[in-house]
């Protein structure tokens, strides 16, 4: 077989596919990682957790660790045992041919670019944004998907996080650093956030909440200037005057290269088999938030990242 | 090494964008800004690549913090081409080298 055949390859390169990485090159199967290309979304080399700072709960790390340096640690270490990267975004895939084809950059290339005997998806979730007026206009202008990028030009500014989970929470308590006032924007009475995020909320002096209210529009002509709200009990429509606002609501599966060729449930989440990570085709298999929409916390990423290699490695013996 | 990226400071940094005579792009960054950080190698490729093309400068926006003002810049990695030391391109957010590439087709 040719240099682009492999035995294992992994699309994606946060804490599931690099986990997988590191296992499957343990047991010298060199994978090839497709790890992604750069983007400011979650849809990029090292995955979410590129996009935060300081990461508390993951175990062996009592002081914590920044997220892009956890993430460059795990790639060190697939590297280590032979891993092999490629920092490109797959196009396509055929997954009713053996080997797997996959191609990179031009999806109608006759040939593919690689084939694979196993596949592992851990392509992960990106940012759902608010699909308001204004929104694409000024991204990059005044509103953000990262706090950690951006909140540093809001220095002494009056800003809002929209958002009622933890990565909201998270964001709004970050951005206290840098804003004067921070106002969450939450669309229900109450957050989702952990308690421990939310109690760091509340205490916070800076931070105060707008509850069950919707941004139905974003204002400014060349940055940020404020932002329409509706109260989503009374519908009555206000105005709120701002300099900056972060889009915090949640995250959908980078799914859409697998549409109509894996199953998948109906929030877009790659659908696996109970307790393992085994696709309904056979020699693909999906970890990671890719296929979690109730977990997707970086441990147990990696946990099924793991189960992804072993799940793998004995479907090629056999 | 020619192909070497400059660092920009408030103090050398129009005399360095008018001193050139081909397009330079400028890459406003910071220590803890993850895609700034993965763009990076990108960069270095591409200055080495298109050495005598187009240079490659960087500003930290923490040590210049009144250029980052200056150019208006809310989200990094921000990047910014000028001629003739006029800002012509802006490219907001990081992005794969084929398309930093194509985005600056018009400059190599």
């Amino acid at each position: 077989m040719s240099d682009s055949h492999k035995a294992i390859i992994i699309i994606g390169s946060g804490p599931a596919g690099l986990t997988a990485a590191i296992y499957t090159a343990r047991a010298e199967l060199n994978p090839l990682v497709i790890e992604g290309e750069p983007s400011s979304t979650g849809d990029q080399p090292g995955g979410q957790l590129m996009l935060t700072t300081e990461v508390e709960n993951f175990p062996g790390f009592p002081e914590g660790i920044m997220g892009p340096q956890l993430m460059a640690d795990m790639k060190a270490q697939a590297e280590k045992f032979g891993a092999i990267f490629s920092t490109r975004k797959v196009s396509k895939v055929d997954l009713t041919k053996k080997p797997f084809e996959i191609w990179i950059g031009n999806p109608d290339e006759d040939s593919p670019t690689h084939t694979a005997d196993a596949l592992i998806i851990s392509t992960g979730a990106q940012s759902v944004m608010l699909e308001v007026e204004g929104e694409k206009r000024l991204l990059g202008h005044g509103l953000s998907t990262c706090a950690t990028c951006d909140g540093f030009f809001f220095k002494d500014k009056k800003i809002a996080v929209v958002g009622g989970g933890d990565s909201a929470i998270e964001e709004a308590t970050f951005l206290t650093k840098f804003a004067s006032e921070v106002t969450v924007i939450h669309r229900r009475d109450e957050l989702r956030a952990s308690k421990i995020m939310q109690k760091r909320a509340h205490e916070n002096p800076k931070i105060n909440f707008l509850w069950n209210s919707e941004v139905t529009e974003i204002i400014g002509s060349n940055s940020v200037e404020g932002v329409k709200i509706r109260n989503t009990i009374t519908l009555e429509e206000t105005e709120l005057n701002l300099e900056g606002i972060f889009i915090a609501i949640g995250h959908k599966p980078n799914t859409s290269l697998f549409i109509d060729k894996l199953s998948i449930d109906d929030l877009g989440y790659i659908k696996t088999e109970p307790q393992s990570t085994k696709t309904n085709v056979e020699g693909v298999f999906a970890c990671g938030d890719v296929q979690d929409h109730k977990y997707r916390q970086a441990i147990t990423a990696a946990g099924s990242g793991c189960m992804a290699a072993i799940d793998a490695e004995h479907w090629l013996e056999n | 090494m020619s192909g070497a990226i400059t660092n920009l400071s408030t103090e050398n940094f129009d005399s360095e964008i008018n001193s050139v005579n081909q397009p330079i792009l400028v890459d406003f960054w910071a220590e803890w800004c993850g895609p700034c950080k993965m763009i990076a190698p990108i960069l270095e490729e591409i200055a080495n690549e298109q050495e005598g093309v187009i240079k490659i400068a960087k500003v930290d926006v923490d040590n210049a913090p009144e250029l980052a003002q200056q150019f208006e810049i809310m989200s990094i990695p921000t990047l910014i081409v000028f001629n003739n030391g006029e800002p012509v391109k802006r490219l907001v957010g990081a992005q794969g080298k084929h398309q930093l590439l194509d985005a600056l087709s018009e400059f190599i």
